[in-house]
Order: C-alpha cells, then structure tokens, then sequence
C-alpha cells in the first residue's frame, strides 16, 4: 500500500449570513463543507460530484487555503496545511494547483498568455532569467498544445477552450504534484470539452500528478476518475470505486445521480425510460434536514433516518457509504 | 495536441503557414483596442486636438507676445480689441495685455488642474486599492479616515491653510488635491472591492503571488479604465475649483494669474470693457468642454458594452 499524498480529515467551512434589521440581529450559518474526511493517493484520480451547491467547489478552495476551514485537518504529505503560517503554505502553494471553471474569467485581460504562465515562475523563482523563463512558457504551451508563437497574445485574442489551456499550463509550470480541477470543462463546447479532459488525462500520465476533478457531469466523471465523491449539501454521501459507483451505488442520492444521466440515444432512452427519482429541490441550506441530510428527498427513508445521522463507513467491498440502509438496498442499475 | 499535428503538417506543404507558426504573433492589448475606439469619435478627436493647441499655446504664447504680462501700456488702457495697437484681445484698466495675461493664467490654471489631479491619482489609487484589497478591519479605518476628512468644509480648510501659511500657489495645489483623492479613494475602493473577487485574483492567490503583486498587476491595470475617465473629469473640475478660489481672492496672487482670477477681474469691469471678461471666460469654458468630451469619449472607449 501506498502512503496517501492527501489526506482531508473531517474538514468543514461554515459561512455566515447576517439577515434582520439593526436591533434584532440573526446570524445564519451556511454548512458549504460540513465534515468531509477523504484519501487520495499518488497519482490517483478522485472525481467529486453533486448538485449545484453542494459545497464541490467551497471544498476545492478549502483543501487549497484559499478559504480558511472552521474544522478539520489538510494533511499534505503528513504536514497540515490549515496550521501553516503564511509564507510556508506559500512556498507549499508550488505543489497545489488549481485549474478554474471559467477559462476567461481565470485570466487577467491585461496580461499576455506568456506572462500569465510565467506569472508563477517569476513569484517562486524572481532570480531565474528572462529568457530562461520565456524558454519554460514556450515548452509549457507546446505541452497543453498551444502554438508558442502566441506568446504574445492576450487572453481575448483565444478561444474559451484555448483560454482552458492557458490556465492548465499556468498551473503545471511549476511543477506540482496535486491538480485539482474546479469544473474546467463546464464552460466549454461539448466538442471542446473531450479536448481538454483528454489533455487533462495525457498530463497526469506524464507528470504523475494526484488528480482532484470536480465536475457535475457525471459522464466525464466517469471517464477520468478512479474513484468518485458523491457530495449532497456539503456531505459526503458515498466514496467509492468508479466501476462499482456506476454499477451498484450504494446510496439513493447516488443512484438518483446516475439515473439523471440522459442517454444520448433516442432508441435506447426509451427503452430504459427514465425515472425521475429525485423529488422537490434541495432543502434551504440555513436549515438543514434532521437525521440523514438526505431523508426529506430519499424514496427509502424510515424513521430512523430522521432521528439519527448517518456515519460515512465503510462496506464490504471497500468503497464508503452514509446510509442506513445501505446493506438492506439493492440500488443496481 | 491534435492542433499541434495541424500545425506541423501546415508546415510542410505551406511556406505561408510556417511563418505564420514560427514567428511571434503581436497581440493587440485592450488598451489599443480602447485607442482605436478613442481615435473613432469625432467629438474626443477634436477636443484632444484643441486642448493640444490650447497647451502649446499657453506654454510657448507667452513667450512669442510682444507684451509682457506684467506690463503697463500707459498709452492703451482699457482699449478694446485691436489689430492697430497690437492688443488683439484688448487691454485692461491698468493697459496690461488681455492675450498674454489669458495664456499666463492658463498655465496656472492647467497647471493646477495636471498637479492635483496626479496628486489625487496617486494617493487615491494606492489608498484605495490597499483597502478594498485587505478589506476587514484595515478597510474600516481606512474609509472612516476618508469619510472625517471628507466632512471637514472645505472653504474652511483653504482659508486656514492660507491664514496659516500666507497665499502661495502651492498651498492651492496642496488644498485641491487633499480634498480630491478622497473621491478617487473611494472609486478606487469600490473597483477593488469587485476586482478581488474575481478568478484571476483568486488563481494569482494560488500561485503565491504577494498581495503588494497582486494589486500592482491584477488589480490596477484593471481599473485603471475607470480611474482614468475619472481623471480627465476632475481636471475641469479642479481647474474650476481654482476659479473659484481665484474668484473669490483665496487663489493666486497679482501679479501671477489665473483663468479663475482674470474671469474675477473682468467681471468688475464687465459694463465698461466686457473684452477683459469674454476672452480669458471663453478660454476657460473651451477647456472645460474639451475634457469633458474627452472623459467621454473614454468612457465609451474603454467599456464598449456599455455603449448603446
């Protein structure tokens, strides 16, 4: 067994929303992240999925230090990074890298694709000279499949999907061992966006890099993890290996995922015919469900799943589950 | 990788292509974008060129008049605008030159307008990006101070300032600009406020780029669009706060001049000789527009969304 290169252990991020008038304060607490505990190992791919706010992307930036956890531990290669001061979770930010959900955004009008991949290089690196550090961007931009000649370029001069790869290529010019990828794909044509997952793929064969992709297609999910995350109102709800998650997945919520994947098909939609298993929306995060999160939309609930909560544990078949009833269900698709 | 295969077998067959793939391709900045936009309206075009002339006319003028500003023409007071006499703008009741006094003052007067706005953009693009970048309890104070500043009457402030130090052309740079970079803090604030917030600001956090880099390169030079439009505003608008003190006898001292206080000059004489009022009034009204076209025309520039 390899030693884990991540490991997140119980992290929550809480947000608070002041409401009411200037005599009769209330303090809402939004639970984005609320105790998820993962592993990930060298070089393995984790896919992260869930509804839109389900805390995918809070937990993204909260494993990164861009946002401060109220709870839990970052284990770094055994070194917490929610303890470290300033200037050494700096000098950790060289091996951590993110790749953003929109690829114009994520780019400073004002710069040139070159200086945005150097970017890095000249803050980690101020003595490494100039043309040493145009050499690196020009290779750096061959590798995610730029053409170096457009070195000089700004970023509203590319396409969206072009724009994606100057952030891929800002983000591996220093050389990091963890990528996490915060839906880099979702902004994208659906022909562009096979580009860039593939691309994605090629480099963390190259690099050995440990993978976090957040996404809520769950087909890409499917194509690029090893294992999946399924995430409900900043829970985890199910940790398992890929193959069996889209098999046999051991929660409803994931099962009610996986069956809301359409199939692009007409003959074989119909055949299947999709169910609609999910009811209602998403409860309002500022009260949550007692018990099980999930209880108030789950079609196998009993009353014990509005009592108590539900531990993530761990099955039979090594893959984690926070269900009751997970033993008792049979969730085969 | 696809692209670079494309790109190699263009190569092969396409002497055209393999330039186009070799050689660095210049990119066009969104500054020369908004340049070209600028050089597109007729209205900013004429107003940058008048103020053009309007520049050198007041700074190389002076030199080529035959009368000195300070110069007493016994034998034409108060003479109306002439071509015989020499004075084509006229004379004052002292028979001092209306041309070259005009000129004289509008070095002041623009002088004031360059010097307190840069001291403005200065203090107020620091000031304010500093504290909507920290935000939190930094942001606070620092707004709080703007905010008692701000609250302190300004007419009260210059005339302290000039009962404490004497009237000096400096003290009115210093007063303009002291109360003016207080606006720009608070654009500047406001623009920061968004701006830190944004993707790239967060990948620059990312990266470990240093705050001090980080409102340097990410957050200035985008919004420096704004501040910029709001800079050719406040030059008319500080040149005529100067009037104004000028006006009112809190501004420059004789013999020194101003557009403010030859506007004041020419309005006591204003039945008997309106010449000494009309032309240093025009000239003053003339800069006025100009920048104002030109701030607009900017603006439509440099956020061409926003133009219907």
């Amino acid at each position: 067994m390899t030693e884990p290169v991540l490991r997140v252990q119980d992290l929550a991020v809480y947000f608070s929303s002041r409401t009411g008038s200037l005599l009769r304060r209330e303090e809402r607490v939004l639970r984005a992240v609320d105790g998820i505990s993962f592993d990930l190992n060298p070089g393995e791919t984790l896919g992260i999925v869930g509804e839109s706010g389900s805390g995918k992307s809070t937990l993204a930036r909260a494993i990164l230090g861009l946002l401060s956890p109220n709870r839990g531990r970052v284990l770094w290669m055994g070194e917490d990074l929610t303890r470290l001061e300033a200037e050494p979770m700096r000098q950790k930010r060289k091996e951590l890298q993110i790749v953003f959900q929109d690829p114009v955004a994520s780019l400073n009008p004002r710069m040139t694709a070159g200086s945005i991949i150097a970017e890095p290089l000249w803050t980690f690196y101020p003595q490494m000279e100039s043309l040493q550090v145009e050499e690196r961007t020009r290779g750096m931009m061959k590798m995610v499949g730029l053409l170096p000649n457009q070195i000089n370029r700004y970023p509203h001069e590319f396409s969206g999907g072009q724009c994606q790869r100057i952030g891929i290529a800002r983000s591996l010019v220093l050389n990091p061992k963890l990528l996490i990828c915060d839906e880099p794909v979702s902004a994208l044509d659906v022909s562009i966006q096979a580009q860039i997952i593939n691309l994605l793929r090629d480099l963390q064969k190259k690099l050995g890099l440990a993978l976090i992709f957040v996404a809520h297609d769950l087909s890409i999910v499917r194509h690029i993890s090893d294992r999946v995350m399924v995430m409900y109102m900043g829970r985890s709800m199910e940790v398992a290996e890929k193959t069996a998650l889209y098999r046999r997945p051991l929660h409803p919520y994931s099962r009610a995922l996986m069956k809301s994947v359409l199939i692009p098909d007409p003959v074989r939609a119909r055949e299947v015919k999709q169910e609609v298993w999910l009811k209602g929306d998403m409860p309002s995060p500022f009260s949550p469900p007692r018990g099980c999160i999930f209880h108030s939309r789950c079609p196998y609930q009993v009353p014990r799943c509005q009592a108590d909560v539900p531990a993530l544990r761990r099955m039979e078949n090594g893959n984690w589950v926070a269900c009751h009833r997970a033993e008792e269900l049979d969730l085969s698709i | 990788m696809a692209r670079m295969k494309m790109a190699g077998d263009a190569l092969a067959n396409d002497p055209f292509a393999a330039a186009f793939a070799t050689q660095d391709i210049q990119g066009r900045s969104l500054w020369i974008d908004a340049w070209h936009r600028l050089l597109k309206n007729r209205a900013a075009v004429a107003s940058g060129s008048t103020m053009f002339l309007m520049v050198l006319a007041v700074v190389f003028g002076p030199m080529l008049s035959p009368w000195a500003p300070d110069f007493t023409d016994w034998e034409h007071t108060a003479s109306p605008p002439s071509l015989v006499n020499g004075h084509w703008f006229g004379t004052d009741a002292v028979g001092r030159d209306i041309l070259v006094r005009t000129l004289e003052g509008g070095r002041i007067s623009l002088l004031v307008g360059l010097v307190a706005t840069l001291v403005s953009l200065v203090i107020g693009v620091s000031y304010g990006s500093v504290a909507g970048y920290y935000g939190g309890v930094t942001d606070r104070m620092m707004m709080r101070i703007v905010d008692i500043i701000y609250a302190l009457p300004f007419m009260f402030f210059v005339i302290l300032l000039m009962v404490v130090f004497g009237r000096h052309i400096i003290l009115i740079f210093v007063a303009i600009g002291a109360v003016n970079w207080l606006d720009m803090a608070r654009i500047v604030r406001g623009q920061t406020l968004g701006l830190k917030n944004t993707e790239f600001v967060e990948a620059a956090q990312a990266c470990g780029v240093s705050d001090k880099a980080i409102i340097v390169r990410h957050i200035v030079p985008n919004l420096l669009g704004v501040v910029m439009v709001y800079v050719t505003l406040t030059i008319p608008h500080v040149i005529l706060v100067e009037s104004f003190l000028s006006f009112l006898g809190l501004g420059v001292q004789e013999p020194m001049s101003s557009w403010g206080a030859l506007v004041n000059d020419g309005a006591q004489d204003m039945e008997s000789s309106p010449w000494t009022l009309i032309f240093p009034a025009t000239f003053l009204a003339v800069t006025l527009y100009c920048f104002n076209y030109i701030g607009d025309g900017m603006r439509d520039a440099l956020d061409p969304k926003d133009r219907v």
